[in-house]
């Protein structure tokens, strides 16, 4: 602090509380409209204050089925979405991991091209090409198939960089003093690499799993099979019905629920999201 | 780096992977993008014809795709200026404060984790006309909100909701390019007798300025690709085109009007212009500017 201004300090905390509040007001009112029954939003305007449906509400869609259409349940859309989430973030962390080693710590020929190739698809995200993905996915029958709702999202290159930016900068001795004792490629991967790489691995965990997790197009196209819903696309379908039948107490629930996960990720590893934002960006 | 390990076969083993999955999931379709941008299918994929560049003909001769860019650029800088400036705003007061910073940033940070197809339901709700409480406040005031009719007030709508989210990332680099700038420039600015206002603008806004630019590129590139969920959860385009993006049409058109030899060709345009925002990210990278 340069100087004392309490003036300042306080409209510095108004405006900070005023920004919380206002982000916060969608959840608040979705929290609110999810305690009270399907008539209340027929009517008139969402209360503002909680009904007594929560109880009811929430359990009915966490385990009998979501509803407005959707006829699973909540957490066995949670579970889709694990799944995808998962699948998603192991495998680009795992794929990149090799894919950055071979381009950092070995010289082949063709190098650059592999380095451009994998590079091209940085920036492509699946919705600019969504149509002919669609139909190569299909050719694979892969449709309404875990493999088919994580592999084409596996495609892509900023874990690759991110990993290659980590692997260069250590320091070469390191190298060659393991090669000088006789470590191998593989033993050198496992032993020194790795380990060296774990906070650099889990924040990109973080992020990823949250992109993993948000996916939304995606799944809406390549699942109608509702045993391969998962959560965050479920909303659309909830929402698909005649405008009069949507069940805003359910959707709001499902709502929460689907955002509760990467919430919880985000506040419960903020060190590790801050600094798999920072890096994934640079 | 100048140590390698002498290997014939292992790096393009270690390769395999990500490049299979390269080529079946990117290359293959952009490939089969780019062929079928040159063809007119039937929609139910029987037969198609060659027609040389007559999908980018019509593309480009139809109205609806420049009213189209139009709503792209004004939905992108709408949410980046709007982003940019609270964000600017929340982390300047943040980087003040001594106590509770932490807890702050926690309760500001968290809707980068909400999908954007659902941040789209939460304000839609919030807006609706028949139930939405922020409707009805703005009755009260005289504004008579309805964004399934009103295509200005459905593009104000979809800008909330993409900005709602994309604050928290903005904050977050601002607090940062923040507490780089140097104490003892502000102090020597304070001995001299400025402002806390004259501070910020000429010392501290001008050194952010490499964060500013940093976050504006990005801000576009998010409201460009990734508010797809913000806008089929609210408008789904509508009323009319008046919110379908560029990324929007090249989902409608191929999966709902099922004109699949124009939506390659959208796909196409699409690329390219990627292709040219990724070599402006490149360089900018390249330059390595301190955030």
């Amino acid at each position: 602090m340069i100087e004392n201004r309490p003036w300042l300090t306080f409209v510095s905390h108004l405006s900070l509380l005023f920004g919380i509040a206002l982000v916060a007001l969608p959840v608040w009112v979705a929290l609110v409209a999810s305690t009270h029954p399907t008539s209340a939003f027929g009517a008139g305007h969402i209360p503002l204050w909680f009904g007594d449906q929560a109880l009811q509400n929430w359990g009915s869609v966490l385990f009998d089925n979501a509803g407005s259409g959707v006829d699973v349940p909540v957490w066995y859309m949670m579970l889709n979405s694990l799944i995808m989430a998962l699948g998603i973030t192991i495998g680009k962390i795992l794929i990149s991991l090799l894919s950055a080693y071979a381009i950092v710590y070995f010289r082949f020929p063709f190098r650059h091209l592999c380095f451009w190739v994998i590079f091209i698809t940085l920036m492509l995200p699946v919705e600019v090409r969504i149509v002919p993905t669609y139909e190569v996915v299909a050719n694979l029958n892969m449709l309404n198939s875990y493999a088919g709702l994580t592999l084409p999202l596996i495609a892509s290159a900023t874990a690759t960089f991110l990993f290659r930016q980590c692997f260069m900068s250590i320091p070469g001795e390191l190298v060659e003093a393991a090669r000088i004792d006789g470590a191998g490629p593989i033993r050198f991967f496992f032993d020194i690499l790795l380990p060296l790489s774990r906070t650099n691995i889990a924040a990109l965990f973080v992020i990823m799993f949250i992109y993993g997790w948000n996916q939304y197009l995606w799944p809406l196209i390549v699942t109608t099979d509702d045993a391969y819903y998962t959560l965050v696309m479920s909303i659309k379908r909830m929402l698909s019905v005649d405008n009069g039948d949507v069940e805003w107490n359910r959707v709001m629930v499902t709502t929460l629920l689907a955002m509760l996960p990467p919430i919880a990720v985000v506040v419960g590893m903020q060190k590790l999201f801050v600094k798999g934002l920072v890096d994934a960006e640079k | 780096m100048s140590v390698y390990f002498p290997h014939k076969k292992l790096p393009y083993l270690l390769l395999l992977p990500q490049l299979v999955i390269t080529f079946i999931f990117f290359l293959w379709p952009a490939e089969q993008a780019f062929e079928q941008a040159f063809y007119q299918e039937d929609p139910f994929g029987l037969s198609r014809t060659f027609i040389g560049l007559d999908n980018f003909i019509s593309l480009f001769s139809d109205p609806i795709y420049y009213e189209s860019m139009l709503v792209t650029l004004v939905f992108s800088f709408s949410v980046a200026f709007l982003g940019l400036s609270i964000a600017l705003w929340l982390a300047v007061m943040a980087d003040r404060v001594i106590h509770g910073k932490l807890a702050y940033q926690t309760m500001l940070i968290w809707p980068y984790a909400v999908a954007p197809v659902l941040a789209g339901v939460l304000w839609w709700i919030l807006f609706d006309p028949s139930m939405g409480p922020v409707a009805l406040w703005l009755k009260y005031l005289g504004v008579n909100w309805d964004h399934y009719l009103n295509g200005d007030q459905a593009m104000i709508l979809v800008v909330i909701s993409a900005t709602w989210k994309q604050i928290s990332y903005n904050f977050l680099f601002f607090l940062a390019g923040l507490q780089a700038v140097p104490r003892s420039l502000i102090e020597a600015a304070s001995i001299d007798g400025a402002t806390p206002f004259k501070r910020f603008w000429t010392i501290v806004f001008p050194l952010l300025s490499p964060t500013t630019f940093f976050l504006l590129v990005v801000n576009l590139v998010y409201a460009f690709f990734d508010t797809f969920g913000v806008i089929d959860a609210t408008t789904q385009g509508g009323p009319g085109v008046s919110t379908a993006t560029m990324v929007y049409k090249v989902f409608s058109d191929g999966f709902i009007g099922l004109d699949l030899g124009g939506s390659a060709a959208q796909s196409v345009v699409l690329m390219f212009l990627v292709g040219i925002m990724t070599v402006i990210q490149f360089r900018y990278i390249e330059r390595k500017v301190e955030y």
